[in-house]
This record gives C-alpha cells, sequence and structure tokens, in this order.
C-alpha cells in the first residue's frame, strides 16, 4: 500500500497545486456566492451561482480597474445546503477567506442568520432572492436585497385573490422555510384587508413530495382558492395530487414555482395555475432577451432567480467602480447610493435595504408556458 | 365524500411505497444482519435509468402507447438495478464480511452518498418530470377517490410480498438464505454456496428497489437525485417497526407508518387546535416508532433472537 498510497497523494498535492491561482500580477478580489448546491434545491442553488458567476466572467472579460490598478475578481462559491446552521458556518468561511461582499444566500431562512455574521463583519450582503420581510427588519447596515420582499409580493397575491378572483374560501398551505411561511403570513394579512376569508391553513416541508392528506383536509372545508408559499419541486407535486384527489379549487402561488420546472413536473395538471413573481416579464426589461442569451449559451435553461443574482452582482461591481476601491466599507457606502438598471428592472435601495417601489408581475399557465396575466406595482 | 376514507387511501398508498422499498431492506437484513443504507439510492438509480429510457423511447417517437413506454423502462432499470446491487456487495460489503460490524454501515453510507453524487453528475440537479404518458383513470372506492397508478402501487406491493414468501419458504433458494440466515458457517458446511445465496438477495432486493423507483416517479411524477434518501429512511424505519428481517412485518410497517403519516398530517391540526401543524406528521411516525420499539424491541412481527457472540 506504501507505494500506491504515496504516490496517490503525491498526484493528490500535485491537483491541489494546479488548482491555486494563476500569479499574474493582478490584484484579485475575492467575491463570496452563496446558495444550496447540495439537497432538493441545488437546481436553482447553481443557477444563482451561475448568474453571478457570468456577471463577474463578464466584467473581467471586460477588464476592471479600481484605484487606477487592474484587479481581477474572484468568485467563491459556498453551499449551505438551504440549512440555516450550514448558513453560518460558509458565511463565517467566506468572511474568514477575506471576501469583500457576498451575493447571497438564495433562501431567507438562510439569509437571516448569515445576516448577523456579515453586519460583524463589516461586509456587504445582497441576497437576490431572500423574499423573508425579516431579512432586512434586523436592523443591519450590510443587509441588501435586489428583489420585491413577500410584504409587497403577498399584499399583491392577497388582494389579487379576493378582488380579481373573486375566491370566497381561501385555503393557505406554506412549506414552514422563512421564506414560505413569511409569505403565507402576509397573504393571510392581505386577504383580511380585502375582505376575504382564510378557511384552513395547512403545513409541509420543503423536503416533502406527498401532500394527499393536507390536501384531502383542504377539500373537506371546500376551499375555491389555496395559496402556496414555496418552491416548485413541492409545487409540481401538489398541482398534480389536487388533480388526482378531484380538488376543483384554483392554484395560487408565488416566485418560488413560477419557473419552466414546476410545469415539467405538473405535466397537464399546472395548466391553470396562477403564480407571481417580483419584477417585470424578463422579456419586457431592455436588457433582459439579451441576459437570456448570454445564460443559456454558457449554462442552460434559467431555472429561477439567474437574472437576480446576475444583477445583485452587477449592483456590486457599480458600487466598487463608483467608490473606486474595494474596501468593504466603501463599497457599503456607495451601494446605498445605487441606481440600477438591471436585466430584472430598475435597482434603487431605501435604508432597511429593501428594493424601493418593486413591481410585482402575476402568470398564469396556458398552454404549457408562463404567459403573463398583469403587472402590479 | 367520506375524508376519513380519503385519508385512509391516501395513508395506504404511502405505505405501499414505504413497504415495497422495506422489502428489500429487511431482506438483505435477514441474512447478513447489514443494513443496507445504499437501499434507498438504488431506488433512486432505478427511477433515473427507467425515466432515461423512456425520454429516450418517446424522443424517437412520441406517439409510442404510455404503458408500452413504462414497460420498457421497467425492462432496462431492473436489469441495471441487479446489476448495481451485485456490484455493491461485492465491492463494499463483501470484503468487510467479518469485519466488525460498524465498518459494512460505514461503507454503506459512503456507498449511498457516491450513488447520490454520481447521479447528480450524470442526470443533473434538476427535477426530472415523469412524462405524462400514463392514462389518467380515477375510481371512486367508499367515498375515496383512487387513482389507476394508486390502485396498482397497493396491488404491486401486496404482490410481491406474496411471491418474496413463497420464495423464501418453498424454494431451494429460499431454504439455502434460511440456512445461511440461521449460520453461514454451517450452511456452508452443508455445501451451499453462501456467497452465491448473498449475492442473490443482493439482486432480488435491487430489482425491487427498481420497481419502486418507477411507481414512486409514476405517482409524485417527479425523480431527483435526492430523492433515495428520505424514501430510505422512513423505509428503513418501516421495516424496524414491522420487525426487520420479517418480509411481513416490512409490508406492515409500511403501511402503518403511511396511514400513521396520512392521519397525523389530516387530523393533528384539527384536534389541536392549531397548535401542532400538519408538517409535525414525520414527528407522528416517529414518536409511534419510538413507542414500539420501547415495548417490543423486535418490532411487531420481529422474533426475539438470541444474541450472537
Amino acid at each position: 500500500m506504501s507505494l500506491r498510497g504515496f504516490g496517490l497523494s503525491v498526484l493528490f498535492i500535485a491537483v491541489l497545486a494546479g488548482c491555486g491561482k494563476k500569479d499574474d500580477g493582478v490584484a484579485v478580489i475575492k467575491i463570496g456566492s452563496v446558495a444550496p448546491l447540495s439537497g432538493a434545491q441545488t437546481h436553482i442553488g447553481k443557477d444563482n451561482e451561475n448568474g453571478t458567476r457570468l456577471a463577474i466572467d463578464e466584467i473581467n472579460a471586460a477588464g476592471l480597474s479600481l484605484g487606477g490598478k487592474p484587479v481581477r475578481l474572484e468568485l467563491i462559491g459556498e453551499d449551505d445546503g438551504a440549512e440555516p446552521k450550514t448558513a453560518n458556518i460558509v458565511a463565517q468561511k467566506l468572511i474568514d477567506s477575506g471576501v469583500v461582499a457576498v451575493i447571497g444566500h438564495l433562501n431567507s431562512g438562510t439569509s437571516i442568520p448569515a445576516a448577523k455574521l456579515y453586519s460583524d463583519a463589516g461586509i456587504a450582503q445582497i441576497s437576490p432572492s431572500a423574499t423573508a420581510v425579516k431579512y432586512t427588519a434586523q436592523g443591519y447596515k450590510t443587509a441588501f436585497r435586489v428583489m420585491a420582499n413577500d410584504a409587497q409580493q403577498g399584499a399583491v397575491l392577497g388582494q389579487f385573490a379576493v378582488k380579481k378572483l373573486g375566491a370566497k374560501r381561501i385555503a393557505l398551505i406554506d412549506d414552514r422555510s422563512a421564506y414560505g411561511q413569511g409569505l403565507a403570513d402576509e397573504v393571510e394579512k392581505a386577504v383580511k384587508t380585502a375582505g376575504g376569508s382564510i378557511i384552513d391553513r395547512q403545513y409541509t416541508t420543503d423536503k416533502a413530495t406527498d401532500f394527499s392528506a393536507i390536501l384531502t383536509a383542504i377539500k373537506a372545508k371546500n376551499a375555491d382558492l389555496i395559496v402556496f408559499g414555496g418552491m416548485d419541486p413541492q409545487a409540481g407535486p401538489m398541482a398534480k395530487q389536487m388533480k388526482s384527489l378531484g380538488l376543483k379549487a384554483q392554484l395560487l402561488g408565488a416566485d418560488g414555482m413560477q419557473n419552466g420546472n414546476f410545469i415539467k413536473l405538473a405535466a397537464a395538471d399546472a395548466e391553470g395555475v396562477i403564480a407571481s413573481s417580483p419584477g417585470l416579464p424578463l422579456a419586457t426589461m431592455p436588457g433582459g432577451p439579451g441576459f437570456k442569451q448570454r445564460f443559456i449559451a454558457k449554462y442552460g435553461e434559467i431555472q429561477l432567480y439567474a437574472p437576480y443574482a446576475y444583477d445583485a452582482t452587477q449592483v456590486l461591481i457599480a458600487a466598487m467602480k463608483r467608490a473606486d476601491s474595494a474596501e468593504p466599507a466603501k463599497i457599503l457606502a456607495a451601494l446605498t447610493q445605487t441606481d440600477h438598471t438591471g436585466v430584472t428592472g430598475p435597482i434603487r435601495f431605501d435604508a432597511k435595504g429593501d428594493v424601493t417601489g418593486g413591481a410585482v408581475t402575476l402568470y398564469q399557465v396556458k398552454g404549457g408556458a408562463w404567459t403573463t396575466l398583469e403587472t402590479i406595482k | 365524500m367520506d375524508i376519513f376514507a380519503q385519508q385512509l387511501v391516501n395513508g395506504l398508498v404511502l405505505g405501499s411505497i414505504y413497504a415495497l422499498v422495506a422489502l428489500g431492506y429487511t431482506m438483505v437484513y435477514g441474512i447478513l444482519e447489514l443494513i443496507n443504507f445504499a437501499h434507498g439510492e438504488v431506488t433512486m438509480i432505478g427511477a433515473m435509468v427507467a425515466l432515461a429510457v423512456m425520454g429516450a423511447l418517446l424522443g424517437v417517437n412520441p406517439d409510442l402507447p404510455g404503458i408500452m413506454v413504462v414497460i420498457a423502462g421497467a425492462l432496462v432499470a431492473i436489469p441495471a438495478c441487479m446489476l448495481l446491487g451485485y456490484g455493491i456487495e461485492r465491492v463494499a460489503y463483501r470484503p468487510l464480511r467479518h469485519a466488525p460490524r460498524l465498518a459494512p454501515l460505514i461503507t454503506a453510507i459512503g456507498v449511498s452518498i457516491i450513488l447520490q453524487n454520481v447521479a447528480m453528475l450524470v442526470w443533473g440537479r434538476q427535477y426530472i418530470a415523469f412524462p405524462p404518458i400514463l392514462p389518467q383513470i380515477s375510481f371512486v372506492v367508499a367515498g375515496a377517490q383512487i387513482t389507476a397508478v394508486q390502485l396498482f402501487i397497493v396491488a404491486l406491493s401486496i404482490a410481491v410480498m406474496i411471491a418474496l414468501w413463497f420464495l423464501v419458504q418453498r424454494t431451494r433458494l429460499g431454504s439455502a438464505m434460511r440456512a445461511c440466515a440461521q449460520s453461514r458457517e454451517v450452511a456452508s458446511l452443508m455445501g451451499i454456496d453462501v456467497n452465491r445465496v448473498i449475492s442473490t438477495t443482493f439482486i432480488i432486493g435491487a430489482a425491487l428497489a427498481a420497481v419502486a423507483g418507477l411507481m414512486v416517479s409514476a405517482y409524485y411524477g417527479l425523480a431527483h437525485y435526492y430523492m433515495g434518501f428520505m424514501l430510505g429512511l422512513k423505509a428503513f424505519s418501516a421495516a424496524v417497526l414491522g420487525g426487520i428481517g420479517n418480509l411481513g412485518g416490512a409490508v406492515l410497517g409500511g403501511l402503518l407508518l403511511g396511514v400513521i403519516e396520512a392521519l397525523g398530517a389530516g387530523y393533528i391540526g384539527d384536534i389541536t387546535g392549531g397548535f401542532l401543524g400538519s408538517h409535525y406528521q414525520d414527528v407522528f411516525a416517529f414518536f409511534v416508532l419510538i413507542l414500539v420499539l420501547v415495548f417490543r424491541p423486535s418490532g411487531l412481527l420481529g422474533e426475539r433472537v438470541a444474541q450472537r457472540a
């Protein structure tokens, strides 16, 4: 064994060494990205990382100079598995490795606890996709997001359900993640304000595939509309199981399920499902179709939030350019002055770090594709 | 519509899926006293291979009859998983047969992680959709709605259990298996090729896993490289609940776990006035498991066996 083992370890060390940075005299600035790269949400996690990577590759190709010196940005992608406890570990790891800012995390449940660590370290955290109200309400000056939060989205969904769809008996399901739960809470408030009634509230998890029990309970209460706060891996089978249980209620969801994967998973049963998504439809944005083309050429189909991850990174790069520095404190100061037109819409931050005037668009599945219903500002 | 009947049907279908997977765990444990933690992942590979074959067939001719395509998928997935099951045993367990019991347990977990990552590399991280080719027929039985796929799952798990019982109790191979379960040394002295019997057990278990994987993905409409993990855990719990090593116990445990989960999720919110929600359904199932194990450590149908030295 010893000779072979020795050979293997030499090889291993050689491989490790090969992974090291090229030393071409250009200063390297590290930017972190955190998203689930393992577990059930891997597909959308990798999507976020690729969105960030595209923005970084583009700026590196174009060349970036800060303070008169050429610099190269380096992406450090970490995996939090959508688990809050892992989120803190990788956040600390990124801080220790000297990143100047972090794009992430993907989930609200992971962004919220990590925000404290980034705040203590004084580095900016821009989440492309954490929409729970709590994320920016914790009072950390380092937390930003580029997507409308759940209060905005929940209000639109609740209003829409009662006023436009005329739903009388509304049932809520959420996946008990910070995102799903927060969204369902906001929808509940909005439905009550609009004069509708919530007849049942059921719960599942972000790892479940069987919803027959809770759907049966909802069916027993004669709901005419079900609002789901959660992601596409659950929404797909949920739509299928609603059909096979003979539930006639309309399914209404949010950005977590407003993607192509949902339609693939629910197949024919996706027809008629309505979901909202913050921002404008990609096709109607000035840079939208171009971004889509460049992204697909490199990484394949967009899963969900890649455009937001791309925008978050662009916002960060713009702040670095304005500050003409990669010092975390200077980046932070510049970030608050952001006025950027990204592929998902205009981005400006309010005092809490939320994006101001975020639009919310409603989509419905018709003929096997999401079609735009209306955009509400 | 009768809600209770519907919840019972929901539970029975879920339970039948657990039972199909649990049968594979229990067979291996019965002979080797090894918990084959890679079994859940073999189920996943079965689903993935079947979906890949079905996708390829439909790509060539989208008008093929749905049931034929599914059968073709199964006909490729079953031998593929058999080969995989044989390979796992040969590589990860056989060299450790005389090692302390903890060693094969760790290689089992290792194999399961390797299979997950291989599947992720081959089929990607996305959820893969089951093509909508099966006819959506549903029946109403005693006020409960049940689809053809669900009915087939329940019937299949019962049929498989009976077939396995027949194999173990009534065939030469079965008596060889039982002999190996009692004492491998004595069995080999009697001229039984112990390695062959164990390999065969793994191959049969893997074939079951392939069928289970296909059924799960047909029912939920999706497959994913991670799907084997929770399924394996639940099925393992079902096998333990019923008495691991006992074929009838695996089915009983699976059905029981499924029904408890469905009834728990369906009624817990109303019973506790919203204090505990339906997301506690897993807690409910595992709580029952703990209770049973406290009072009957060998499971519901398990026999008390003397500890081996």
